[in-house]
């Protein structure tokens, strides 16, 4: 067995057993910690195969920006851990029909009938200088530049959209404004009066 | 450097050489870090300390200089102290989650030409990734601590981290718009020319908010909101004592150099003598590369320290209006600026 195959089986089999473990384990937190795993698991089988790229942009964007703001809302919660479990046996039948159904329908598709080695022969390795970065950068923005446009587009137009339904003005709410208060100057605060002198106590009191 | 090391590797079996050579390169890289971060810390006393018009430490040893390994010991000897509500398991692993991230993005900083222990082609996102995932130790450790202070610290420090990562990676494409790589030996290369090569000066907004998105992704004052020992006493970390601090702070240094090192290597051309292209660059010859290299990140390091002793703490709002509404925006000017130059092959940076 080679040292890539080894490496191909731990990362592999991290990443099934993190899944595994995040449907099942009860504590919420820990759910989301071995979601990161298994995100960091497949980044790593990508690695494996070359994709650079996606494996980094992986770990950039789902363990290093999408996770967090998960992590950030379920460290607030108080889960009643008693009240998750309570609908578990009533689903279960449910659930694992369809967990049944969609492992079934993936073997249908996938597996060593279609995509064994002898029809896809396993693709020559890549000499140490390839740029994969460079490589998905040159067909993303001349072959694919439609698609690509398109979906920046729409994924704008839903950035926009979830925006504008939370966006909401409470007019009793006391906002600082921090152009007004860069601009404010002095005579805008500051009154000077001019005043007379009051009298010296000595000479009121002759 | 393995032709250096050959005699030594020789009396390794075939199949164990390169793993004892990369193990000797990472030694090579870690203990001086970990050296750097003791005399950091020594350093910053003694600045702030002479910015305040004090002395600093100057007891333990000759001008104070064994100050930090008497920090060292003090908190080695300190008793570890678990709260009782904790979650044992992540309250000890987030502050060696946090250790691992600051110390795993060094192996593709280039010290010097070919200096590097790994020559990685993606070397600009891998250093992006490697920070990205530096969060997860300040969130874990304010969340496993069970303290209304630290959760507050962890949140916080969530949040404003993932806005000035965001203005970061902006600034980032910039460069690598710049040096048409992500390798950052190459991104060196590209800079070669003069002082005014370097990319400090074409992409001058960039650098400046690269510079202050590294010190809030560092936790530093004047973003250490995390900390905020006015407010949430000492945030995330306040549950911590003997070495779990002893870890939190070595990794703050630690990211701090690295931050550092990176803006050198990025913006102030790395390993690359100042005095390129002048009359004096013959005279200047003989000093080694990485000389420069740690003369620009002792600089960079003392405007961190100086940031601190010069700054109030910024409030939580005023951190989230700057990353998103201040330095975001920027870059997204500075990059379309920048493709405009590139297209017009703008000399001498774009030609």
């Amino acid at each position: 067995m080679s040292f890539i195959k080894l490496l191909f089986l731990v990362f592999a089999s991290s990443a099934v057993l993190s899944a595994f473990m995040m449907i099942t384990t009860r504590n919420t937190v820990y759910a989301a910690l071995y979601l990161v795993l298994t995100f960091f698991s497949t980044a790593l089988v990508w690695m494996l195969l070359e994709a650079e790229f996606l494996s980094i942009v992986l770990i950039l964007v789902y363990i290093g920006a999408v996770m967090v703001l998960f992590l950030f809302v379920v460290m607030m919660l108080d889960v009643n851990t008693a009240a998750t479990r309570e609908g578990f046996v009533r689903f279960l039948p449910l659930g694992a029909g369809v967990a049944i159904l969609m492992i079934l329908e993936m073997s249908l598709v996938l597996g060593p009938k279609l995509f064994g080695l002898d029809l896809y022969p396993a693709p020559v390795p890549k000499p140490a200088d390839h740029s994969n970065t460079e490589a998905i950068g040159s067909v993303l923005y001349t072959v694919y530049v439609y698609p690509f446009e398109i979906a920046a587009v729409i994924l704008l137009v839903a950035m926009i959209a979830a925006i504008m339904l939370t966006l909401r003005r409470r007019p009793e709410t006391k906002y600082q404004d921090a152009s007004a208060q860069a601009k404010v100057q002095s005579k805008d605060r500051v009154r000077i009066i001019k005043m007379s002198a009051e009298p010296r106590i000595t000479d009121v009191a002759k | 450097m393995a032709e250096f090391l050959s005699p030594l590797l020789n009396l390794f079996p075939e199949g164990l050489r390169a793993l004892v050579l990369i193990l000797i390169q990472i030694m090579l890289v870690v203990m001086p870090l970990v050296i750097a971060v003791a005399y950091t810390t020594y350093f910053e006393r003694k600045i702030i300390g002479y910015m305040q018009v004090r002395i600093g430490p100057n007891r333990v040893g000759p001008l104070g200089l064994l100050q930090p390994f008497a920090d060292v010991f003090k908190l080695m000897f300190k008793e570890i102290i678990i709260p009782t509500a904790a979650n044992k398991f992540i309250f000890f692993t987030a502050p060696v989650l946090i250790l691992f991230a600051a110390l795993v993005a060094w192996a593709v900083v280039p010290f010097d030409d070919g200096w590097v222990i790994a020559d990685v082609n993606a070397g600009l996102l891998y250093v992006l990734a490697v920070g990205a995932a530096g969060v997860y130790g300040v969130i874990l450790a304010g969340w496993a601590s069970n303290s209304k202070y630290a959760l507050l610290g962890g949140l916080r420090s969530a949040a404003h981290k993932i806005a000035y990562e965001l203005a970061m990676g902006f600034a980032l494409v910039g460069v690598l718009m710049a040096s048409q790589s992500l390798n950052l030996q190459d991104i060196v290369r590209a800079q070669s020319g003069s002082i005014l090569h370097w990319y400090w000066l074409p992409l001058l907004p960039m650098f400046v908010v690269y510079f202050i998105s590294g010190v809030a992704e560092t936790n530093r004052a004047p973003f250490d909101i995390a900390e905020g020992e006015s407010e949430i006493v000492a945030g995330f970390h306040v549950e911590y004592s003997g070495m779990g601090f002893v870890l939190f702070m070595l990794a703050e240094y630690a990211s701090m150099i690295l931050i550092s090192a990176l803006t050198a290597i990025m913006f102030l051309g790395g390993w690359l003598s100042p005095f390129q292209g002048t009359f004096l660059e013959s005279a200047f010859a003989w000093i080694p590369g990485i000389f420069w290299m740690f003369a620009k990140i002792a600089v960079l390091l003392f405007v961190f320290i100086w940031f601190r002793a010069t700054f109030p703490r910024y409030r939580y709002d005023q951190i989230m209006r700057l990353g998103w509404k201040v330095l975001i925006p920027v870059t997204l000017i500075w990059i379309v600026v920048e493709g405009v130059a590139i297209y017009f092959k703008l000399g001498p940076w774009f030609a």
